[in-house]
């Protein structure tokens, strides 16, 4: 099966559905780049990442449109495009930028099909870069999906492989609901078997990445990379840890995690995002009160602090969680 | 320009409509029976239906405003149906969960009420966006308040639709308040000015002037349709009563509402323009007024006898594929 990254299964995801409905759209800054430039105006970028490379050569620019400058206006035409027989693909360059186009998303998307009586659907599709790890600082480094996975009529979706992006964002592309896909920039240039073919992940499936039995590791986006990885060094030491990838924290696959500690008995969630009010504490909670029983060890969380991202990429390093702090959070509960 | 007795006997109708429906509202909400906060469009009849008289049904959209129950009726959306969701019972046109500020039937091109200032001209952008993309030959507009024209969305708004050379008519309408807030007091510049500086045609229209709003919308309409890009209109409105249904209105000298009652209602200026020459008369439009009253009478009563919405229904529609 051949081998393609992150960056390259976004792009032939979107480029796939671009082929299969004419309706699907691409909005956003510089997703083809280039616009009115000395240069001629040819595409010039394909986003600043490079995802959307091509996309403008190939669909042409009313199907890849370039715009100011302006996220409210961006992701509110996405949104009355949508309700109005588009599927549009909205970029919001960075998750950070959220901040001054929330309102499109949260009051006026999220919130259509329900203030409607369930007359609208709005097939939109906000692709968004989060994480931290490029010290790229406090507004361009976040993990915000927390806040978006406590709005109701939203899906946030966290791929954290080449393979999972390629399927879950065919599936945003086709699902009817609007989708927040959370695209980890530490991730782009990671790459795995994907498929050449299109296909659809389902939402609300959690993927359990290693088998086992000692205790269960819960990963979001870039931390289920982290979890693996600590997962197999303990293998060396006979340990066997099950390790959970959410893929989507909204809807979240609660039932896969309960399973799974109700097999190990223990669980770590690790997470990137800060610890307040988030997923982590979030899964926590389902755990304490639906497997409470089945519990040897108190349930753990591994996260980023209660601060923003720094700039240094020393401190940057000390935020965010690594497979070593895992490590030692897990080995301590074992103990337990 | 000249409209046929059809028309203008349809755009009376309409006006007449919001009148009556707006009123009965506020004597209904100070007795207590619509729960919620009501903002009412009396006195800016002419402004909505001077435009919307000229949109279709199956292309041309419109995004709304906290005050958005004229938009709504000059749109085609049922009024029956209407009351029934603004007293927020089972059969209304959301179902109850919508209720005055967010009234949307999107098979009548109404894209909703929308209870945040300033939150649908983003949206407007996407439906005429979709109408370039179909090449439907829709327009879309969105109506704007003097509060609104502040806001960030609007700006992005218009720089956007000239970018792009939407088909769209940013109807903007100035009642001379924001909230509790003079227009006077709170916008620098002027709104035609705003419009103008993004390469936007602008034009300002006497709001009450139905006649004036349908040509500046009948202008602005074409240039959308074909091809032109957006336009602007500000029109000066009159807001007979406060901000919200019950507003004290601390903020207005004594007399103001009975002068613009008095010298700025559409209505009337609509009448004597059409009996003057000799297009209508009177005795045609008070039987409009008669079939109104019914209309609104029944709205009312059916809105009462309504059911609550079922409890079930708390939980219905939060997404489209999953219960």
């Amino acid at each position: 099966m051949p081998i393609k990254t992150y960056r390259e299964a976004i792009n032939e995801a979107l480029r796939q559905e671009m082929e299969a409905n004419d309706r699907v759209i691409i909005i956003g800054e510089d997703v083809a780049g280039g616009a009115g430039g000395s240069a001629g105006g040819g595409e010039a970028a394909g986003g600043v990442m490079g995802i959307t490379a091509g996309l403008a050569t190939k669909f042409g620019r009313d199907r890849v449109i370039d715009t100011p400058i302006t996220e409210s206006a961006i992701i509110g035409m996405a949104a009355g495009a949508a309700l109005t027989g588009m599927r549009p693909v909205a970029e919001l360059m960075f998750a950070d930028f959220i901040g001054v186009c929330l309102d499109q998303i949260y009051n006026q998307a999220a919130k259509f099909r329900y203030m409607f009586g369930g007359k609208a659907r709005t097939p939109l599709v906000v692709r968004t870069m989060i994480g931290a790890g490029m010290g790229a600082g406090p507004q361009h480094s976040q993990a915000i999906y927390p806040m978006l996975t406590m709005i109701p009529g939203l899906k946030v979706i966290v791929p954290s492989n080449a393979y999972d992006a390629k399927g879950l964002l065919i599936q945003a592309i086709r699902d009817d609901d609007p989708v927040i896909f959370c695209e980890h920039k530490s991730l782009l240039g990671d790459s795995c078997e994907v498929p050449d073919e299109p296909y659809a992940i389902p939402f609300g499936q959690a993927a359990i990445t290693r088998k086992g039995s000692d205790l269960t590791l819960v990963g979001i986006s870039r931390m289920v990379k982290f979890c693996n990885e600590v997962a197999d060094r303990l293998q060396k030491d006979g340990i066997s840890i099950e390790v959970i990838d959410i893929r989507t924290t909204s809807p979240l696959d609660a039932a896969t995690i309960l399973e799974s500690v109700k097999k190990t008995g223990r669980l770590v969630v690790v997470d990137e995002a800060n610890p307040m009010c988030s997923v982590a504490s979030e899964i926590s909670s389902i755990v304490a009160s639906d497997a409470f029983d089945y519990l040897d060890a108190p349930i753990k969380k591994v996260t980023a602090p209660h601060t923003p991202v720094p700039a240094s990429p020393t401190l940057e390093a000390l935020y965010l969680p690594t497979p070593d702090k895992i490590e030692v959070v897990v080995r301590d509960l074992l103990e337990h | 320009m000249q409209l046929s007795r059809d028309q203008l006997l349809s755009a009376y109708r309409r006006m007449r409509t919001i009148r009556e429906f707006e009123e009965r509202l506020h004597v209904e909400f100070l007795s207590g029976t619509v729960p919620g906060f009501l903002h009412l469009y009396s006195g800016q009849e002419a402004i909505a239906v001077g435009i919307c008289e000229q949109l279709d049904d199956d292309r041309d959209y419109i995004g709304s405003t906290h005050r958005g129950h004229g938009h709504c009726i000059a749109k085609g959306v049922d009024v029956k149906a209407m009351m029934k969701e603004i007293y927020c019972k089972k059969n209304g046109v959301c179902g109850g969960k919508g209720g005055s500020m967010h009234i949307a039937d999107l098979d009548k091109g109404m894209l909703g009420a929308n209870a945040i200032v300033g939150g649908a001209p983003p949206l407007a952008l996407g439906a005429a966006l979709s109408a370039k993309l179909l090449k439907t030959g829709g327009v879309a507009v969105p109506f704007i308040g003097d509060g609104a024209a502040n806001q960030g969305t609007v700006a992005e708004s218009m720089n956007m639709a000239a970018v792009l050379k939407l088909p769209m008519v940013f109807m903007f309408e100035n009642n001379g308040y924001a909230e509790f807030t003079a227009a006077s007091y709170a916008t620098a510049g002027s709104i035609e000015a705003r419009a103008k500086a993004y390469n936007i045609p602008a034009v300002t229209v006497d709001g009450a002037d139905f006649f004036a709003v349908y040509e500046a919308a009948r202008e602005a309409i074409e240039r959308a349709r074909n091809g032109g890009g957006p336009s602007a209109i500000e029109a000066k409105a009159y807001r007979f009563w406060g901000h919200f249904a019950g507003d004290p209105q601390r903020y207005r000298a004594a007399g103001e509402t009975k002068e613009l009652r008095e010298n700025h209602d559409c209505l009337k200026i609509f009448a004597e323009k059409v009996t003057q020459a000799a297009l209508l008369d009177q005795a045609e439009m008070n039987a409009i007024d008669v079939e109104v009253m019914q209309l609104i009478e029944d709205a009312v009563a059916e809105a009462k006898a309504d059911p609550q919405p079922d409890p079930a229904s708390l939980y219905k529609d939060v997404y489209v594929s999953y219960p």
